[in-house]
């Protein structure tokens, strides 16, 4: 029998269901393989405790014949963004550090519902603001893989990097993510996983401690697109405490991964080749759209012409956002509180000592664009760009049904490589912000490995609440790619 | 126009207001928290107005359709697309670090109102915009000689910004502004209007011109809670302004706050040390989308309004605007004096609704709804006026033994035989008595002392116990004199 650690959520499911292993073994494999691999510093805070008898709960109803369905008994990671009733939340900032909320986000709530079983909370970028998890008050997060023949630590991506290195390095079946510029997809492609972000409003923000309101969306990180398309079904859903919600149905995403791409068309954007590519990338986005060709789909040139704009733009969105959203850390009511001899001291020693420094440059840059005099050359100037962007994509897909990119301009890199410039960071999320700015559909699927033995995503976007067409193309990449390789170290 | 004299001549007042009135809702503008007045700190306080990690707002519809039926009372443009911003600012009772409000695009727009004045003219004053914004809780320093304490009950109660053109010229012109919108939000039911509870306060604008000049720099005087105190902080900051220019000063750009004790105003922050409220569009809303139809089902609900029903009184009863002003400021005060006026005539109607009963609920500090007056009772009175039974005098006597014990007023006439006496043959006999005792004042009489003529009036009225008919003694009186 497969090693529990090693099961696909699919697989897990089925040998739940036959009785050839307990959600308990599943539990105490996971648990174990979580004590081994504490070097990684994927998890904030582990929940073994609440693991079992999450474990157990589901065994009596499997028992009893009253199993919840795909996900009754799948250990899953937490990222430490979701609020979590009774355990610890801290979104990686020391200011919200010893907070435990009162109440449960809707999304770990749904999965809560469907029977899973909580391991723990995954570490991340500070507030969810990085792309190498080196910025959590945490400590940073190893990535499970090493280059050949180097043994230096690399980072995992971000800010999902807690989430991408537990599902990479088994120590979890699957996790939640939450992407807000590209923050599952480009950590699942640095970690060779899937990562996937659901169209904005698919996933209630309800108990999801905040970054940029309009761009944040959790989706499912695992290690199979199948796995993908089900843990998307257990978190997805309308939900009115979500002014945003999409009060859609919700379709079976797992019965569409299957449908093939035949007659599909597959647009490549003619501005995501950009100049001075990394060859290794240029080579296996050639051979993605080889694959899909291959397997029937059609390949339809398209341009997004404002794609240079989208960094800018949603450096400026993102940020300006996050400097209102994260002003309720104020020491006052609950989470970290330096005293200072009033007011204002007590709210400048607090946010001084609670946030790292990339939260801080973020609300320095949000509060100047947003100040008077700035806000229409900065803040209006991007909401404007955004909606060009949009315009692109809604254009795009009148001559195709899906289009594939690389999910980044390069493999993992080592910690501390790219740490003193925030440029070269952010340039990591170039070609992954577009489709946040838009609110589409994305998904990264492993595909290859770079010349150092490092993993590769390729990069799909769909249309909006079109999962199930960007599912069937994800399983044609999965099903030519065959990624079977799997990091040294776990 | 009201103008204020100064050392260099007349200067004009310009005055504009914005009126914070407390949405009547069961719950809070953004969150399922209760509203009710007067619970125990931090009792009604939901996780989203508590700013807690991952909490979201959601509209109360509740809410917004209480601001559309008070921007259709103001007779305003009603937006069917409006934006929820936010206005980012650090406070302790401002837990989200910003408020929720609407800055460039408001649910309701343009509009105007009429105001009453003392001196019985109407002005229109016009309304510039109303919005729905969060309030923010409450901050209580004096309980604790080294901290604050905050009560987040407030935090997240919607409010109506209801601002007004700088259409006014002077402290009775605000005032009567204030009385006007108090009176449609309670017409409405959209706000209590109750000012001591804080459920209806001012900011106040106030600035000087020499009459109509250049206008002048402005100062905002904070969060006054009494139309009282809004015309004292007008008066004497308008004083204050003029004083400093005159002395050849300049009037800062700041914001103010009155103090009653003392009754003046005083600096709170210059516009330097101004907030940048780094307003921008809330992303966790959606922009507020209105049907045509459901705004048009609301404007069909209205009630009759203020100032209609103030032309219609003019109108259809023949009042004078002071009457008329004075009868529509209360629904249940028009009501009652609908009820009295109903097959009576509306001027007598009206005169013991403004007068007797005014002055009768005045004077014990009753409000109409407690007063032991039915308006079927005061029909009463008047009826028996018109049909003779009683005089105005005896009337008032009867008006005031039914307001103390609230008995009928034909059962207090019957009781205490106050019937007015209309029998010639005995007001006769008492004018024959009142002669044949007064033999100087006849003399006096025919002297040409007209005056004299109360001297026997009097005579038979007290013979009479008051009961006489005053018409009926004067006539008798000066036929039997004369003749």
């Amino acid at each position: 029998m497969t090693t529990p650690t090693d099961f696909t959520i699919a697989e897990a499911r089925d040998a739940l269901d036959s009785g050839a292993v307990s959600a308990r073994e599943l539990a105490e494999a996971h648990i174990a393989a979580m004590d081994a691999a504490r070097n990684l510093n994927a998890f904030i805070t582990e929940t073994p405790d609440r693991a079992l008898a999450d474990a157990d709960a589901s065994d009596a109803r499997r028992a009893k014949g009253e199993a919840l369905g795909a996900l009754d008994g799948i250990p899953l990671a937490i990222k430490d963004l979701f609020c979590t009733e009774g355990v610890m939340t801290t979104a990686a900032s020391h200011i919200l550090e010893g907070f435990v909320p009162p109440y449960e986000s809707t999304v770990s709530g749904n999965l809560q519902a469907a029977g899973s079983v909580m391991l723990g909370k995954t570490n991340l970028d500070e507030f969810a603001m990085g792309s190498s998890n080196e910025t959590s008050y945490f400590g940073n997060v190893e990535n499970p893989w090493r280059r050949d023949g180097d043994n230096r630590p690399l980072v995992p991506g971000g800010s999902s990097g807690g989430a991408a290195a537990a599902v990479s390095g088994r120590l979890c079946l699957g996790a939640t993510g939450t992407d807000t510029g590209g923050s599952i997809r480009q950590p699942a492609a640095f970690c060779g996983i899937v990562g996937m972000k659901p169209t904005y409003g698919r996933c209630s923000r309800w108990g999801v401690v905040a970054f940029a309101s309009s761009l944040d969306q959790a989706g499912p990180m695992t290690r199979s697109v199948r796995d993908s398309a089900i843990l998307l079904g257990g978190m997805a859903g309308f939900d009115p405490k979500d002014s945003t919600s999409a009060d859609m149905a919700l379709p079976d995403f797992e019965a569409a991964i299957d449908g093939g791409v035949k007659g599909l068309r597959v647009g490549i954007p003619a501005e995501y080749a950009v100049e001075g590519m990394n060859p290794e990338i240029a080579a296996l986005w050639d051979q993605g759209k080889a694959w899909l060709k291959d397997a029937g789909a059609e390949l339809v040139d398209i341009s997004l012409p404002h794609t240079k704009y989208a960094l800018p733009a949603y450096y400026i969105i993102a940020p300006a956002e996050a400097s209102s959203n994260l002003a309720r850390y104020d020491g006052v009511r609950y989470g970290q509180r330096e005293e200072g001899s009033d007011l204002t001291e007590l709210y400048e020693n607090t946010r001084a000592a609670g946030f790292g420094i990339e939260v801080r440059r973020r609300i320095l840059i949000g509060t100047y664009v947003l100040s008077a005099g700035y806000y229409d050359a900065y803040y209006l100037k991007a909401q404007k760009v955004r909606a060009l962007i949009a315009r692109d994509f809604t254009q795009a897909y009148e001559k195709c049904d899906v289009i594939l990119t690389p999910t980044t301009p390069g493999p993992a890199f080592a910690a501390g490589e790219k740490s003193d410039d925030p440029i070269a960071m952010y340039l990591n999320d170039v070609l992954t912000v577009p489709a946040s700015l838009a609110g589409l559909p994305a998904i990264s699927v492993p595909a290859g490995l770079s010349g150092e033995g490092l993993p590769l995503g390729l990069h799909l976007i769909g249309k909006a609440f079109d999962e199930e067409t960007m599912f069937r193309a994800a399983q044609a990449l999965e099903n030519a790619a065959r990624f079977d390789a799997r990091p040294a170290k776990r | 126009m009201s103008l204020l004299e100064g050392r260099t001549g007349d200067w004009e007042i310009v005055i504009g207001l914005e009126i914070h009135a407390q949405v009547t809702s069961k719950s809070k503008l953004f969150s399922g928290a209760s509203t009710e007045f007067g619970a125990e700190p931090n009792t009604q306080v939901s996780l989203v107005d508590a700013a807690m990690p991952g909490m979201l707002p959601v509209i109360n519809e509740r809410a917004v359709e209480q601001a559309v039926r008070t921007g259709l009372g103001l007779n305003a443009q009603i937006n069917l697309v409006s934006i929820f911003d936010r206005k980012n600012y650090f406070y302790p009772d401002l837990p989200q670090g910003y408020q929720i409000s609407q800055f460039l695009d408001p649910v309701v727009g343009k509009g105007e109102i009429e105001i009453d004045l003392a001196d019985g003219t109407s002005r229109t004053i016009g309304i510039t915009r109303l919005h729905l914004e969060q309030d923010a809780g409450k901050s209580i320093h004096d309980q604790d000689p080294r901290k604050t304490l905050i009560d987040l009950n407030r935090s997240g109660v919607a409010l109506m910004e209801i601002v007004s053109e700088p259409d006014m010229r002077s402290a009775e012109e605000a005032g009567a502004y204030v009385t006007k919108i108090r009176s449609i939000v309670r017409y409405l039911g959209t706000c209590d209007g109750n000012m001591q509870e804080g459920s209806l306060r001012a900011d106040v604008n106030v600035s000087v011109r020499k009459p109509g000049g250049e206008l002048g720099t402005r100062s905002e005087i904070k969060n006054v809670n009494s139309i009282r105190f809004i015309r004292e902080a007008i008066d004497y900051e308008a004083r204050r302004q003029i004083e400093i220019i005159e002395d050849g000063g300049t009037v800062d750009q700041e914001t103010r706050l009155f103090d009653p004790d003392r009754g003046e105003t005083r600096s709170m922050r210059s516009k330097e040390e101004s907030h940048d409220y780094r307003y921008f569009p809330d992303p966790d809303l959606l922009p507020l989308e209105l049907e045509q139809s459901w705004v048009d089902a609301i404007r069909e609900s209205l009630p009759e309004l203020p100032d209609e029903k103030k032309h219609r009184f003019m109108g259809e009863y023949g009042l004078s605007v002071d009457d008329a002003a004075q009868l529509i400021a209360e629904r249940e005060t028009a009501e009652y004096f609908e009820a009295v006026a109903e097959g009576r005539d509306p001027k007598i109607a009206a005169n013991w609704v403004t007068g007797e009963l005014f002055g009768a609920l005045n004077r014990t500090d009753t409000d109409l709804s407690a007063s032991t007056v039915s308006a079927d009772m005061l029909g009463k009175l008047v009826d028996l006026i018109s049909d003779g039974t009683l005089s105005n005098r005896l009337a008032k006597e009867v008006f005031e033994i039914m307001f103390e014990t609230g008995d009928d007023p034909e059962k207090i006439v019957e009781e205490r035989g106050m019937k007015q006496v209309t029998d010639t043959g005995a007001i006769e006999a008492a004018v024959d008595d009142a002669i044949a005792a007064g033999a100087a004042q006849v003399e006096q009489y025919k002297g040409g002392n007209e005056k004299i003529l109360g001297w026997f009036v009097g005579q038979v009225m007290k013979a009479t116990q008051g009961k006489a008919n005053p018409q009926a003694v004067n006539e008798i009186l000066r036929k039997k004199l004369d003749g």
